[in-house]
């Protein structure tokens, strides 16, 4: 009965989200490097190198390249690591060190604004390197358009997903160190066996299911159809599971940050 | 009469442990309120409650007038807060601490240029206005955060622990604003462990412990109410001057190497301890608040 407004979350945190941005344009020009250079690192060292070995990939009955094959997974990697690392490291930066968010909460804006404004920022990153890795590897023709253009709300949803879960982590580590346990146990696996590399159906019955639990196995799927064109009513399933991620885990990191937060 | 802040049996209580402990107070338009009280007394947790950062276990908080529970929005528009500790944003410069913490309160971009500009004048920081948070000295933050807090014109500042840390000169910078906008009406709560900080700024004050109020009053009543006007401090006093104060039923305090006797208009007893019980050294000098503030919280560590 005396506590602060349990749900008080309105536009304001777009505040947030502002000051994210402002800080971001102080330093876009590193921050865009990353996605920038690393597509082409994979593409040279995968692609050409490992595609001398590898030849063709069977994809949905199709033969396709092996960089073709590699490209979409890229992308959703990207999409991955760039909402984790900002709602993990950098947002555990913010509330531990910077006290940033302990600053806000003597204004105006309420928790769930400040939350919200920070998982939307790192969706925001994750788009945003999406349309500069996109743009990079579009040069090589690994993209068919127009389809091709939903890979950007798709890596907008795929941001949600995992920012909602990286700050699910803030919420409850113990300190910056422990963040190498759910990048050892999540973010490592999804990186290798989400269907990234190597086809998912390569792989026994019950690793096949294990995967399909993991969020990166739904957004590689969409990324690898929208990108050679394959549009399929079942990609529908793959949207809804990583909506149902974020409607799960997007509550839950408010919850956490709530039980860290207020004293 | 409306009050600015008013307080009713505010208690807080994390895991078991009992911070505030039934606190009642009340803070008046244009007064400066000081909460005083050694460490883990309750300060802190009694003015988070106030600005709606922490949630109250029980009691019942009115800021101008609403209650925080259901107005907490409202009211943290019109607060200003300096936490205690250091809550810049260290990845923005100076000027775009105060800018983007504008955005917070809606005020729109040109309007917080102009605020800005006119705060950082008022601290003296205008020529470092580019410079970035972890180049400032200690005191250039304090100003900075007390300049971030004034952004959006608040009707209460809220300050906890404002000179905790700065030298001398820092410290008096910090004071002289703070006079300034005490002069202009702006009602102030604030959170110190320096007494001489208190006595300088406070209208009126509590001292706190425990979670509880010792005693409530302005300073110069509270020193007279408890210790008197004057204080002799006698070192290494003997036994007979401890006969003596026994005998004479006088207000005093047995440090051990130290004899402090509380006392009004003491001259003529000056003269006599001096005279007859002073071996080390002894001195008259006015009671202080620090002198209050000793004998009703002990002299134990706090830590």
């Amino acid at each position: 009965m005396n506590r602060i407004s349990s749900i008080a979350l309105s536009g304001r945190f777009i505040r947030v989200w502002q000051r994210n941005l402002t800080v971001y344009q102080k330093i876009w020009k590193v921050v865009f490097l990353p996605p920038l250079l690393e597509p082409l690192f994979y593409l040279l060292a995968f692609g050409v190198g490992l595609s001398m070995l590898v030849g063709t990939v069977q994809y949905e009955g199709t033969a396709v390249s092996y960089m073709a094959f590699i490209a979409p997974a890229l992308i959703a990697i990207n999409v991955m690591q760039n909402a984790f690392f900002e709602t993990t490291y950098a947002s555990f930066v913010r509330m531990y060190y910077q006290k940033t968010f302990d600053a806000m909460m003597a204004t105006p804006l309420s928790l769930e604004e400040i939350m919200t404004g920070e998982i939307i920022w790192g969706a925001t990153k994750s788009l945003m390197a999406t349309i500069v890795m996109q743009a990079v590897i579009s040069v090589f023709g690994l993209i068919q358009y127009p389809a091709g253009l939903l890979i950007i709300p798709v890596a907008f949803l795929g941001g949600m997903a995992f920012g909602s879960i990286g700050l699910f982590f803030t919420g409850t580590v113990r300190a910056i160190e422990t963040f190498n346990l759910p990048i050892f146990l999540f973010v490592t696996p999804m990186f290798l066996f989400s269907g990234t590399f190597f086809p998912l159906d390569t792989l026994p019955a019950w690793a096949q299911a294990f995967a399909a639990l993991f969020p990166l196995t739904h957004l590689v799927t969409l990324a690898r159809a929208l990108c050679i064109g394959t549009l399929s009513a079942g990609l529908l399933w793959n949207v809804a599971y990583l909506i149902v991620f974020t409607l799960v885990f997007f509550p839950l990191a408010i919850r956490k940050m709530h039980q860290r937060l207020v004293k | 009469m409306e009050y600015v802040i008013e307080a009713k049996e505010l208690r807080k209580s994390f895991n078991g442990v009992v911070a505030v402990d039934g606190i009642s107070f009340h803070v008046r338009a244009g007064e400066c309120f000081g909460i005083l009280g050694p460490n883990g007394a309750g300060k802190t947790s009694t003015i988070r409650m106030v600005y709606g950062f922490s949630p109250m276990s029980s009691g019942t908080l009115q800021v101008f007038g609403i209650p925080i529970t259901e107005g907490w929005r409202a009211i943290r528009y019109r607060i200003g807060v300096c936490q205690q500790e250091n809550t810049l944003d260290p990845d923005l410069t100076v000027a775009q601490n105060l800018e983007v913490f504008a955005r917070y309160f809606d005020i729109p971009r040109k309007e917080a240029r102009k605020r800005a500009a006119a705060l950082l004048d008022f601290i003296a920081l205008s020529h470092r206005k580019d410079a970035r948070v972890p180049e400032l000295s200690g005191g250039m933050v304090r100003r900075l955060v007390l300049a971030r807090a004034l952004i959006n014109e608040p009707d209460l500042l809220i300050l906890d622990e404002p000179t905790t840390g700065l030298d001398p000169q820092s410290r008096h910078q910090v004071w002289e604003r703070l006079e300034r906008l005490r002069a202009k009406g702006l009602s102030i709560l604030l959170t110190t462990h320096y007494m001489d900080e208190a006595s300088r700024l406070c209208d009126r004050l509590i001292i706190v412990d425990h979670g509880r109020i010792l005693v409530e009053g302005s300073p110069a009543d509270l020193i007279r109410r408890h210790v008197g006007e004057d204080v002799i401090e006698v070192v290494t006093p003997d036994e007979a001057l401890r006969t003596f104060v026994q005998s004479e039923q006088l207000s005093h305090e047995d440090l051990g190497h130290r004899l402090i006797v509380y006392g009004r208009a003491s001259d003529k007893l000056f003269r006599k301890v001096s005279h007859e019980f002073c071996h080390q050294g002894c001195t008259l000098r006015m009671a202080t608040l620090e002198d209050v503030f000793l004998k009703l919280t002990g002299r134990e560590l706090r830590e």
